[in-house]
């Protein structure tokens, strides 16, 4: 049978905020353990949690930029279950009244089509600490440094069809949330992490079929091999005549496969209920206007104006839109040398190429901006060419100063001055009269052949200097 | 609305209490007391009224984003009953 893959998302995002959503510690990740844990995180008797300003800003700054229904008034609630890396017992998030609504937006394809993903809802809660298993014979280390750091349950609807468009999802979800400045979206630090609903039905169905929820699916990669490895166990139970049962299960990136991780008395049964240390949100129009109008230029407005004003294809802008810093990189190199499409396809091809060869990222670009287009100018200009400026890109690229200083201390300079180039092709001419007579006597297929000898010799002479269109020219003239 | 005793014991395993088997009984008509005092307000007409949160008619005051608390681990965990490398120990947890 064919089968429909139905995948929801479910993305923890930490916010970028300095302190804690209910406390004043620090967020620093790499912290000594337990060092920024303070009495509200630890759950002290009689501590009350206070409601950090620019976590609440944060969670409408990503609302407006979904273009989601903002909540004038949203409330907290307490989620429980016992875990020793949940202190109190439960985890205060939002249930029924969350911050930011119904919302949507459009992700790309590496094939160019887009697509918009619905988002159902996103609520701000408290992270919980982290778990050690391993060192301790018979015991759990607890650290509870990241317990209270702010997150944003970001929840898809079930619109995504595959692997890819999760990944896309995830990407365009990324780039989001890093232009608007509310996370650093660092995935290996646990910033961004990932949730997959995944449930399979035969094609035409329109109901939905049992699902399974995989958890710690923490790089683009493994949410992909993921939902491959998901879709193949629940396709082969379907197949068996099996029924899938809802569930959690959890990714193990070693073996690449998904294991049942919840017995079934601890099965999802939170008991909500409206938290009693904290009084309902409120917030104006004016806040929310305020919070508007500071709103960035945002990656899918960025995209449609790179394929407008410079005439880039889709993916070339998504590629280019990726990132705030990428995109102004381009957009000042675009600006230095005057053509947007050559700029466009060296920083794609050359700079991505030697940051990703170089584990490297573009805000540690060793090549500002300005001085890559300072080289572009001058292919443009003809002073150079295509393949020369490879070479002074790497040679800049190792930090030995700028396009034109290279150029000169190399003497990479191209020969356009017509007296040299002439100078040179007339000595290659002379010492090689035998060649001549031989390109005298043939017909039009074997001259070109022997064109190709006198231009070998030429840029020979002139060490790859001279301008291989003017030697064309003034060779077909001495021949002639 | 009665409630079984088959559910009293669900609700005291997620909420990790433990209820002998001579309590249970009597828990059990205790709890069955309450919700009958909740079948009566549930017949009130609530149409138009806004679900409440929070008794107090206030809204939350928000706090500037500014990190306030020092390191205090030393004294966290000299009351902890176990603790190593900075850590706090707890029967082992596994999934």
């Amino acid at each position: 049978m064919q089968w429909e893959t139905i995948i929801g998302l479910e993305v923890h995002l930490q916010l970028a905020t300095k302190s804690k959503i209910f406390s004043g510690s620090s967020t620093t990740f790499g912290a000594e353990p337990n060092t920024q844990a303070s009495a509200v995180d630890l759950a002290m008797p009689g501590m009350l949690p206070v409601l950090n300003e620019q976590a609440v800003r944060y969670a409408v700054k990503f609302g407006l930029g979904i273009g989601a229904q903002i909540s004038k008034r949203s409330v907290f609630d307490r989620k429980n279950y016992f875990y020793p890396d949940l202190p109190k017992g439960y985890q205060i998030s939002q249930f029924d009244a969350p911050i930011v609504g119904k919302g949507s937006f459009e992700i790309l394809m590496e094939d160019g089509s887009s697509r918009t993903i619905g988002i159902t809802r996103a609520h701000l809660e408290e992270d919980a600490g982290k778990s050690l298993h391993e060192d301790f014979n018979d015991h759990t280390g607890i650290d509870l440094n990241r317990a209270g750091t702010p997150l944003l349950e970001i929840v898809s609807e079930p619109d995504i069809r595959s692997a890819a468009e999760a990944v896309a999802y995830l990407k365009a979800l990324h780039s989001l949330v890093t232009y608007l400045g509310i996370s650093d979206g660092n995935m290996a630090e646990g910033s961004m992490r990932c949730d997959v609903n995944i449930s399979l039905r035969p094609i035409g169905s329109k109901t939905l079929g049992t699902r399974a929820e995989i958890k710690n699916v923490n790089s683009f990669r493994f949410v992909e091999k993921a939902i491959h490895h998901e879709f193949q166990r629940q396709a082969d139970i379907l197949e068996d005549g099996g029924k899938i049962t809802q569930e959690t299960r959890l990714y193990d990136a070693d073996r690449d496969e998904t294991r049942s991780m919840r017995s079934k008395e601890v099965a999802n049964d939170y008991r909500y209920f409206p938290e009693p240390d904290l009084l309902p949100v409120v917030i104006d129009d004016i806040y929310i206007e305020s919070i508007r109008e500071s709103l960035p230029e945002l990656p899918v407005e960025k995209r449609s104006r790179f394929t407008a004003q410079y005439g880039l294809g889709p993916y070339d802008a998504n590629v280019l839109s990726d990132s705030r810093p990428l995109a102004d990189y381009f957009e000042t190199v675009a600006g230095e040398c005057g053509d947007a499409k050559i700029a466009a396809n060296w920083v794609q091809v050359e700079l991505l190429g030697q940051l990703n060869r170089a584990g490297s990222a573009i805000e540690k670009c060793p090549v500002s901006a300005t001085a890559l287009g300072a080289l572009i100018s001058r292919i443009l200009d003809k002073t150079i060419s295509g393949k020369m400026a490879k070479q002074v890109f790497e040679s800049m690229w190792n930090g030995e100063g700028a396009a034109d200083d290279i150029i000169e201390a190399r003497g990479l300079l191209q020969v356009s001055d017509t007296a040299a180039i002439d100078a040179i092709v007339d000595d290659v001419l002379s010492a090689s009269a035998a060649q001549v007579q031989q390109y005298l006597d043939s017909d039009e297929a074997k001259r070109k052949k022997l064109v190709g000898f006198f231009v070998g010799q030429v840029m020979k002479l002139s060490k790859g200097q001279a301008n291989p269109q003017m030697v064309n020219e003034l060779l077909a003239k001495k021949l002639a | 609305m009665a409630i079984e005793q088959g559910e009293v014991e669900k609700i005291a395993e997620l909420a990790r209490i433990r209820i002998s088997k001579e309590e249970i009984g009597d828990v059990t008509q205790r709890i069955t007391e309450v919700l009958q005092m909740v079948d009566q307000l549930q017949a009130v007409d609530t149409r138009d009224i806004e679900p409440m949160a929070n008794p107090l008619d206030a809204t939350q005051r928000l706090r500037p984003d500014e990190v306030t608390q020092s390191n205090r681990r030393d004294a966290f965990q000299a009351i902890a009953p176990a603790v190593e490398n900075g850590l706090y120990l707890v029967p082992k947890v596994i999934e």
